[in-house]
């Protein structure tokens, strides 16, 4: 714990840090790798549609005897469609039949009754016209297209339109990867699936949200500055909430993990495995690409502005200049470690002091941090 | 330092008193919950256990724009009527985003009469009435035969009602045409049943069913007029079976309810015009006749003839052969009696009806003329045993999640936990409070995924207490003393916690309002918690944590209070790079 504690002060002092925009290409490529293997899935595999989108019948019944391959045969036999049968852990039975009339079910549930000698009336029965599966995934595109554009505009007023359109990079990268995670795997996808997958929205932006505000924050003046670019910055940022970030994820995943936990290890199936699974793997798919992709690719959109690129110019200039001067004043703690993972700063970074001297730097850290914060 | 000085004075200024507010509000709120007597949320289906089927409405062929509120709306008024008129209690029918309906049955009663109910399309037609009577009910409430003296009055029970009297007559003609019809009850005879060999039908209005059929040459009238005998509409299951599975063309018996609320029964004829028939119906005020509230109809080109053809003969004929009756489902909704034939494609009905009643049968005339038609989208049944498991597991699961989080909040954050789990509590209990009340109000019932959406919640609820404590942490590590740091951490915190529950809160309310289904309890739960989230971060933890901030335990920094300096990695050599840089840049500039 003090460890973690001492962790947390170093990351947010600088002292240490992981270079997530330096090393940024390597992360792109990684999504890019990720995403492809998610199409590809995708187009090859395509997803398990659950009984709910092809129309057909459910049918869960209370602990019985009767072995899951006789209730095929059984269920088979009634309906005259194919079944699928699988044994639930409180003992019964969760029986899908593919392609039911939802006027036939009731016979086929009578049938089912008679055979597996339980009573119709406790036998749960979940029908679905194949039309309202259709029904249930458009309006979840629609509300997903209206959810995006909105935030996007959101983003764009709270923020401005490049963390907006990082943000929606992002977004879609997080979805691209639980969808492709269902194709890969196979995992059956229900109006519960897409309940989690429509959850994660919000909270994958949420986490993204914070770093940008962070950033946000520390950019507000950098252009008066001569001793940092916003690549650099940026990468500030992320390492300054990063155990921010790792604890509002742990703690978002912590309650899903108990739904996925008694919803797959007691119920078996059902809607709350459903939701919690999709949950799951899109809250771990959105934490990464917070840091990983939302930010980097923000810090790239903003270095190509003529602003930001004046002043890498200026900041890379400054270090030059600091280095052909083979001035090696100790450098401060602050700036020492912190850009050594980046071999073509490393060199300007021991020179910090050259930099930080300028009077640019000082005015602007003055003004941009009335509290005097250090960053 | 002005601004932050300012939300100093502003935030740290009265911690008690917000907290004694928020305080007081739950406890009004928990007290309202008692008090109104729903101490608990009302439980969605798949939890109590029950039957919902979603309908979906299709247009029908050649009908464009049939989808709208208006049809919908009426739909949904129709459905309830039928579905309530099997005695069950407590269905509720609702519409779901734009072409839904969605009807819950609860546990224990018959959902399979129910499905065949709200499955099948409505039926509405006109009919003549050829006989009819008080059934069953309290003799002594019968209605007196107010209009039996009077020449317009027509003497049946069936359409004299007391206070009301129905007829339809030309929109044309004057509303108080004066129709000489005779009081010569008995007459016999329709042309609709010519045929047979009627019953000497009409009965008096005086309560005494005595009306028995003078002959019967037809076996099917004999059966009918046994049917008849036999009906009892004051019991709900013979209502629900009177008249089931008539063929349009077939003469059938039927029951109806008259402005007194007692059971009418009625030997009818043939259908002679259809609800499809009617163009529109709707409820007008009549400003210039003394009417009040009435009718009016408007019918397709066939159905105007159709309508002429048997006004005509209604009109010929003594009461209360005279009348015809609109029957909806087998059930007679009015029957109003005719003065004269009207030819004029239009038609309205009048009485003294109330807004309401008028505008109620206004939309059963409409829903005849309804384009819709509705399939089943989706029926799930579920016992009250997997309701009840799926409930407990769903609170199991939500307990290992809460617990998992407490835990984690302890380990990681230690003294300041306190304040996070306290502030979960209160988060927790509003979110109950406001699910019981909102059970009654709106009609807001708790559902599998809204579970689901509870649970997520604890996260994101527990969030805005991580970036608010870290964001104190961050200013302990500036080297400031425990309450000037959470002053200044504050407004920032307060930022980025809004900034991201309005995404959160964005996502919830965009998939509430476009979505159907189950992902709308579960969008409603998420805006609400996240709702409350915003409340309970803003009037309860800060507030908590401006007064713990005093307290010696928090404000020394005690090594188990989460905030001790050393653990944080405040060290000597912080302060020392920060003063060794300072002259150096006074050095060198």
């Amino acid at each position: 714990m003090s460890k973690l504690g001492t962790l947390g002060a170093r990351l947010h002092r600088g002292e240490i840090g992981y270079d997530f925009v330096g090393k940024r290409m390597i992360w792109y490529a990684v999504s890019i790798l990720i995403t492809i293997t998610a199409i590809v899935g995708l187009a090859v595999r395509g997803l398990n549609m659950g009984i709910e989108f092809q129309g057909g019948a459910v049918f869960t019944t209370e602990r019985t005897s009767v072995s899951v391959s006789q209730a095929e045969t059984y269920a088979e036999e009634a309906s005259g469609h194919d079944a699928i049968v699988q044994k639930l852990g409180n003992g019964g039975l969760r029986i899908q039949v593919a392609g039911v009339d939802t006027g036939k079910s009731d016979q086929i549930k009578e049938d089912l009754a008679k055979n597996l000698k339980v009573d119709a009336e406790k036998i749960n029965a979940d029908l679905v016209g194949p039309s309202w599966g259709d029904q249930v995934a458009d309006k979840a595109w629609q509300g997903l297209a209206i959810f995006m554009v909105l935030v996007v505009i959101y983003l764009a007023i709270a923020f401005e339109w490049r963390m907006a359109a990082a943000a929606l990079v992002a977004l879609i990268h997080d979805i691209t990867i639980t969808v492709g995670v269902y194709a890969l795997v196979g995992f059956e996808v229900t109006p519960g699936t897409v309940i989690g997958l429509l959850t994660i929205l919000g909270y994958s932006l949420y986490d993204t949200v914070v770093v940008f505000d962070s950033l946000k924050e520390q950019t507000k003046d950098i252009t008066k500055q001569t001793r940092w670019t916003y690549s650099e910055i940026a990468d500030r940022s992320i390492n300054g909430t990063l155990v921010r970030s790792i604890n509002t994820t742990v703690v978002a995943l912590l309650p899903v993990a108990g739904l996925l936990f008694i919803g797959g290890g007691v119920l078996g199936a059902g809607m709350l495995n459903d939701i919690s699974l999709s949950l799951f793997v899109g809250l771990a798919a959105g934490a990464y690409s917070s840091i990983f992709i939302a930010t980097p690719l923000v810090a790239d959109f903003k270095e190509r502005e003529p602003q930001m690129k004046a002043l890498r110019k200026r900041v890379l200039a400054k270090r030059a200049a600091a280095a052909a001067k083979g001035e090696s004043q100790e450098a401060p703690v602050v700036e020492q470690t912190y850009d050594d993972e980046d071999p073509e700063d490393a060199t300007p970074a021991v020179v910090g002091p050259r930099a930080q001297r300028a009077q640019p730097s000082s005015r602007g850290r003055g003004r941009g941090r009335p509290s005097g914060k250090r960053r | 330092m002005a601004a932050p000085k300012k939300g100093r004075q502003g935030t740290q200024g009265r911690p008690g008193r917000t907290l004694a507010l928020i305080l007081i509000a739950i406890v009004a709120l928990t007290g309202g919950m008692f008090a109104s007597g729903h101490t608990t949320p009302r439980l969605g289906i798949d939890l109590a256990g029950g039957t919902s089927i979603t309908l979906q409405a299709r247009n029908e062929p050649g009908q464009k724009n049939a989808i709208n509120k208006t049809n919908m709306d009426t739909a949904v008024d129709i459905m309830n009527r039928r579905v309530n008129g099997l005695g069950v209690s407590e269905a509720e029918v609702q519409t779901q985003g734009d072409s839904n309906i969605i009807v819950n049955i609860p546990k224990g009663t018959n959902s399979k009469q129910a499905r065949e109910q709200v499955g099948t399309t409505a039926k509405l037609y006109f009919r003549p009435v050829l006989t009819t009577e008080v059934s069953g009910g309290d003799p002594a409430a019968t209605p007196s035969p107010s209009g039996s003296g009077t020449p317009s009055g027509s003497p049946s029970p069936g359409s004299d009602k007391g206070k009301e009297s129905e007829k339809a007559t030309s929109s044309a003609s004057p509303s108080a045409t004066p129709s000489a019809t005779a009081t010569s009850q008995g007459r016999a005879v329709t042309d609709a049943l010519k045929a047979d060999p009627t019953p000497s039908a009409g009965t008096s209005g005086k309560g005494n069913p005595s009306a028995e059929p003078s002959a019967s040459a037809d076996p099917a009238t004999a059966k009918l007029q046994a049917e008849y005998a036999a009906l009892d509409c004051s019991k709900r299951t013979a209502r629900a079976k009177a008249g089931d599975g008539v063929k349009a063309a077939d003469p059938t018996v039927a029951c109806g309810q008259n402005a007194q609320g007692q059971w009418q029964k009625y030997i009818l004829g043939p259908a002679e015009v259809e609800g499809t028939d009617v163009d529109k119906a709707s409820a007008v005020f009549d400003t210039q006749g003394a009417a009040g509230w009435k009718v009016t109809m408007d019918f397709t080109g066939k159905g105007g003839k159709k309508f002429a053809g048997i006004t005509g003969k209604l009109a010929q004929n003594q009461s209360p052969q005279n009348q015809f009756a609109i029957v909806l489902d087998g059930e007679v909704v009015s029957d109003p009696y005719v003065s004269q034939a009207l030819t004029g494609g239009t038609a309205e009905i009048s009485g003294s009806f109330t807004q309401q009643e008028s505008q109620d049968l206004a939309n059963m005339l409409s829903y005849g003329a309804l384009p819709l038609t509705f399939t089943e989208a989706s029926v799930t049944t579920v016992t009250a045993a997997l309701g009840g498991e799926q409930l407990e597991a769903g609170l199991i699961a939500g307990a290992i999640g809460l617990a998992l989080v407490v835990l984690y909040l302890v380990i990681y954050y230690r003294g300041l936990s306190l304040i996070a789990i306290a502030s979960l509590l209160v988060s927790a209990v509003m979110t109950y409070v406001i699910m019981s009340l909102l059970g009654p109000t709106i009609g807001f019932a708790l559902n599998l995924p809204a579970v689901c959406g509870a649970i997520v919640a604890i996260g994101i609820t527990a969030d805005s207490f991580i970036v608010f404590f870290e964001r104190i942490r961050d200013e302990i590590r500036e080297g400031r003393s425990m309450r000037p740091a959470v002053e200044r951490a504050w407004p920032r915190a307060r930022r980025t916690i809004l900034v991201s529950d309005f995404v959160s809160f964005l996502a919830a309310a965009v998939l509430f309002v476009v979505t159907v289904g189950k992902v709308q309890g579960f969008a409603f739960t998420l805006g609400l918690t996240t709702l409350l989230d915003v409340v309970v971060v803003f009037f309860f933890t800060k507030p908590l944590m401006t007064i713990l901030a005093r307290k010696k335990f928090f404000a020394e920094g005690h090594s188990w209070s989460g905030l001790d300096p050393k653990r944080l990695g405040v060290q000597p050599p912080l302060r020392r790079t920060r003063r060794v840089s300072a002259p150096v840049d006074t050095k060198e500039a």
